[in-house]
């Protein structure tokens, strides 16, 4: 049953008659009769507006988002607040419902936020080149390993143990297939460890990835790692949270060729985990090989100005194999989302954010290591992200307690770092308040006392 | 009535003029002004140095626009009017499956439960996203008669590198080595761009004169050497390939796989299966055939399909249903777990993303699928197929098939190909002209110059959800666009005239690149 579709049945027999066929069915001819489906496809019968409407509220009901509970959940997606403005311009049919801008004449609107975005993308990053957009952020630390394999054609990438764990699986995954091996570097102090990173350079390294905050909150020294690097002429690959940014020093003024980043956190929800949309920026060297569309400003016939797609030369559709990636689609709606959020903020606006940010991450870290069975996982700055460690034999049951107390009090790191298996992330957005935190230090303490108590009762009752 | 008039008398409104100078959101910035108002400060002030040492921080800041919320507004807004669209009027864009995006889509994508979760939530407090999922992935496994589903993929591209991935992984489980991946000189871009980066070097197969793939050049080519061949069927000359049994039995004969290019779906749900035909791996566009809206390039999603022997080395997380009390204990907060996500995936090739995937684009997708149903999703593929080929009936017609033949004359799917190589030579348009020119009527040209095998190409696909009166109406327009270049070719030549700006410098615009404003 599709509304969407208008044929009547009248329709139906005109048209069949001006093609010369007598049925619909005569129009699959080509398809052999032994690979037709005999059946109809096992799928459950169509279902009105209203029914799929209720079906699918039933299953939203069934998820605890971010309305429901107090989160300081983060790792890589973050709870900021998005603006009313952009919905309203993302859901208009002008920029919903378009296809690439191929036809540029009818595409200015998409193609001049293109421009807008990759001048803000620059703005961010302190690097000249700025693609329109791909994916997310893990794929685009892919995507820039392949960039560095395509620009010196060396062996290995040595990625930091501060890089999220997707991004650094992500970019394993890939470089099975285009032949690179993936090294890590370890951190000492929650930051990647120089002495390591200097061991580890040779001439086939072709990449150093690292990322900014790194996956424990830590402000990495982005400019002494990314100086080691260039001594053996690696390219030096930086995975940046864009809020920061706002306050920390650019990737392109401290050393890096490539800053990619998931751009969920400027005006895009969390949506599960996507859509999104990863930022891809670089050096003026590396323009030509750069993945993804680029736009371009330029006139037309009448000398009025406009905006193309432009460098088309590196890409599948005109290069084929040649190409330097094979990205098609990108995330241009995300990417809308992005360049409205920054104008958004503004230029004081990111730097106020970022400072509210140090502000109340530094409060909350505080607040949580004076607990009784919480210290502090690393020393190092930070902005919006925290690690403690506590002291309980299962993190997992001390968030179990804390959950009921409608917070979610962040990511346990023992999933992705066993040696940090009692370790606990915590992340801020400008939408906990102090009272949240304080909250949450409240309920946090009371959770590693009880089981700390429940443990030592074990213990107490099997001596 | 000029074919302009007629097409308003029909309702089918041009695209709206917006011709004044362009100012960009920085060219409107003035110092001190602001949308954005933080939240107060209520933790105590800290000097900034002390947590966050200066060496580390930004010495200028970024030169972000300063506007207020009206200026953000009607910025966007007037640049939005430059745009033509899908809700605005058609868009036959070959390979493209430009069909109505539906309302409801937005709603339930928008509901707080789908938009505001966290995708590192407790699996046992995301039930309701899991449920989707599995069901998505059931779905798209019975569509395509393939029973593993993996939605990770975010674009048809990156499925394809799935794809090819999954392929190598396959064949390096098995100690074999090889080198090649078999193309049709047909093939979609990304295509023959996967292969390169998957490692492989890219092969490519001939067409016969059906349109079809070559099967001698193929049986030729296939050795143990080759890993797959990657194929659209219906091809992106929009034909269904009869001979696909046969060349799944040569694929499969020397121990390639064979992978499917879900580009064009939208011609064969619930009609027939890419498993039945003998695929190993498909990859789905829901931005294509499930409606996910196209966003003016993205968001899109590619979730792939595979196999059974396939299936241990599909890209991890994979969603699953726990079964029995060994498995189905309760979760943290006491609720029971059935849904989960699975990481114990030894031979899995790894993420390609970070997290599920795009899980807001599932959630259209799959509230399309419910609205159709086994029915619905059959009936949406035979109504593309027919508008298809009402379409090109209507452009056989005289005064358009001597100019714009039709490149393989069958019965196409849901999409075909015509060649402009006589209007070029006959009336001195090239096909790019005619597109211009169809600008200027208040439609989507369709794609041009590809498939590259036809010269001056145009495929167009208008997809199901598209009337009889609209296709009548292109049709008319295209005709009086070649009446009209028979006595002055020039008028096409120099199209658009009405667009917001006019034909523009790409050629310089690539040699001097301006891809940013200097601020």
């Amino acid at each position: 049953m599709t509304t969407y579709t208008s044929a009547t049945d009248a329709d139906r027999r005109e048209m069949l008659e001006t093609i010369g066929v007598e049925s619909v069915d005569a129009l699959f001819a080509d398809i052999p009769a032994a690979l037709r489906l005999d059946r109809p496809l096992a799928l459950p019968a169509g279902m009105s507006e209203q029914e799929v409407y209720e079906h699918l509220r039933g299953l939203a009901a069934r998820n605890v988002s971010a309305e429901d509970e107090i989160t300081f959940l983060g790792a890589g997606m973050y709870d900021h607040y998005v603006p009313a403005l952009i919905d309203s311009i993302i859901q208009r049919s002008e920029f919903l419902t378009p296809y690439t801008p191929y036809q540029p004449e009818i595409s200015q609107g998409g193609l001049q936020v293109m421009f807008e975005y990759q001048t803000a993308i620059s703005e961010l990053t302190g690097l000249p080149v700025s693609n329109a957009s791909v994916y997310e952020g893990p794929s685009a630390v892919g995507a820039a390993g392949y960039l560095a394999k395509l620009t010196n054609g060396r062996g290995k990438v040595l990625a930091s143990r501060g890089v999220h764990p997707h991004s650094r699986e992500t970019l394993t995954t890939l470089a099975r297939g285009y032949g690179q091996q993936i090294v890590e570097l370890p951190l000492r102090d929650g930051v990647t460890d120089l002495d390591a990173l200097i061991a580890a350079l040779d001439e086939d390294v072709s990449a150093v990835v690292l990322q900014q905050p790194n996956f424990l909150g830590a402000i990495e020294d982005v400019a002494e790692l990314a100086a080691a690097a260039k001594r053996v002429g690696a390219l030096v690959i930086c995975a940046c949270d864009p809020i920061p940014l706002g306050i920390l020093a650019p990737p392109g003024t401290v050393g890096v060729d490539i800053a990619v980043g998931e751009g969920q956190t400027l005006g895009n929800r969390l949506d599960f985990g996507g859509p999104s949309f990863g930022f891809f920026a670089a050096t003026q060297q590396l323009l030509r090989k750069m993945p993804g569309r680029i736009a371009g400003e330029t006139t037309d016939v009448d000398g009025r100005r406009g905006f193309v797609l432009t460098l088309q030369t590196r890409e599948q559709h005109i290069r084929r194999e040649k190409a330097t990636s094979n990205i098609c689609t990108s995330q241009a709606l995300n990417a809308l989302a992005g360049v409205i959020y920054l104008s958004w903020l503004g230029r004081r606006g990111l730097v106020e954010l970022g400072e509210l940010l140090v502000a109340r991450t530094a409060y909350a870290r505080e607040q949580l290591r004076a607990l009784d069975g919480v210290s502090a996982l690393h020393e190092q700055p930070v902005v919006r992200e925290f690690a403690v460690a506590l002291d309980v034999p299962d993190v997992g049951r001390v968030i179990e307690r804390v959950v009921a107390d409608g917070i979610n009090p962040g990511y346990a790191l023992g999933c992705d770092y066993p040696e940090h298996a009692n370790g606990l992330l915590v992340a801020l957005t400008e939408r906990r308040t102090r009272a949240d935190i304080d909250r949450l230090a409240d309920a946090l303490g009371r959770a590693v006392a009880a089981e700390r108590a429940a443990a030592g009762a074990t213990v107490g009752a099997r001596a | 009535m000029s074919a302009a008039d007629q097409q308003l008398a029909r309702g089918i409104l041009g695209i709206p003029l917006q011709r004044d100078p362009v100012l960009t959101i920085y060219e409107r910035s003035q110092e001190g002004r602001r949308a954005f108002s933080a939240p107060p400060l209520d933790v105590p002030a800290r000097a900034l140095d002390e947590l966050l040492p200066a060496h580390l921080r930004r010495a200028e800041e970024a030169k972000l626009p300063e506007v207020s919320e009206p200026e953000i507004v009607r910025h966007y807004n007037r640049l939005s009017k430059r745009n033509f669209d899908l809700d605005t009027g058609f868009y036959p864009l070959g390979s493209c499956t430009m069909k109505h995006n539906p309302k409801l889509h937005e709603r339930v994508a928008s509901m707080p439960g789908n938009a505001r979760l966290h995708p590192l939530q407790d699996p046992a407090r995301a039930q309701g996203a899991l449920e989707l999922m599995y069901n998505l992935q059931g779905a798209l496994g019975e569509i395509a008669g393939l029973p593993h589903v993996s939605l990770q993929p975010s674009a048809g591209s990156h499925g394809e590198l799935a794809g090819v991935l999954l392929t190598r992984a396959y064949h390096e489980d098995r100690g074999e080595h090889r080198t090649k991946v078999l193309t049709p000189d047909t093939a979609h871009g990304t295509n023959p761009a996967t292969v390169t980066m998957a490692g492989y070097e890219v092969v490519k197969v001939g067409t016969n004169a059906d349109g079809g793939v070559d099967v001698d050049d193929l049986r030729a080519k296939a050795d143990a050497s080759v890993a797959c061949l990657m194929l659209t069927n219906p091809s992106t000359l929009g034909l269904f390939d009869p001979n696909i049994a046969e060349i799944a039995e040569i694929v499969h004969g020397v121990g390639a796989t064979l992978y499917y290019d879900g580009a064009n779906l939208n011609a064969i749900m619930g009609i027939t299966r890419p498993g039945d035909m003998g695929f190993d791996i498909v990859h789905f566009n829901l931005h294509k055939s499930f409606t996910q809206p196209h966003g003016g390039g993205g968001p899109g999603s590619g979730p792939i399909a595979v196999s059974d022997r396939i299936e241990p080395y599909i890209p991890r997380p994979q969603v699953i249903r726990r079964t029995g009390s060994a498995n189905g204990g309760p979760a943290n907060n006491g609720a029971a777990i059935a849904f989960d996500l699975d990481y114990e995936r030894p031979k899995s090739i790894g993420r390609l993303r970070g997290f599920q995937g795009n899980y807001g684009v599932f959630v259209r997708s799959y509230a399309y699928i419910c609205s159709l149903g086994a029915e619905g999703l059959r009936e949406a593929s035979e109504t593309a197929v027919l508008n298809a080929n009402y379409l090109l009936a209507l452009l056989k017609r005289a005064g358009v098939a001597e100019y714009l033949p039709v490149a393989y004359d069958r019965v196409c799917m849901h999409e075909f190909v015509l060649s402009g190589a006589a209007m070029k030579r006959e009336l001195g348009i090239r096909t790019l002209d005619l597109a211009k020119r169809l600008l200027d009527h208040g439609f989507h040209p369709p794609t041009v110059y590809f498939p590259l095998l036809v010269d001056e190409a145009l495929l167009l696909e208008p997809t199901e959800t598209e009337t009889k009166e609209t296709l009548e109406a292109f049709a008319d327009v295209v005709a009086e666009i070649l009446r009209e270049a028979k006595d002055d070719p020039e008028i096409a030549r120099n199209a658009p005239y009405t667009t917001p700006v006019r034909r523009l410098d790409e050629a310089g615009a690539a040699k001097r690149p301006v891809i940013r404003q200097p601020l």
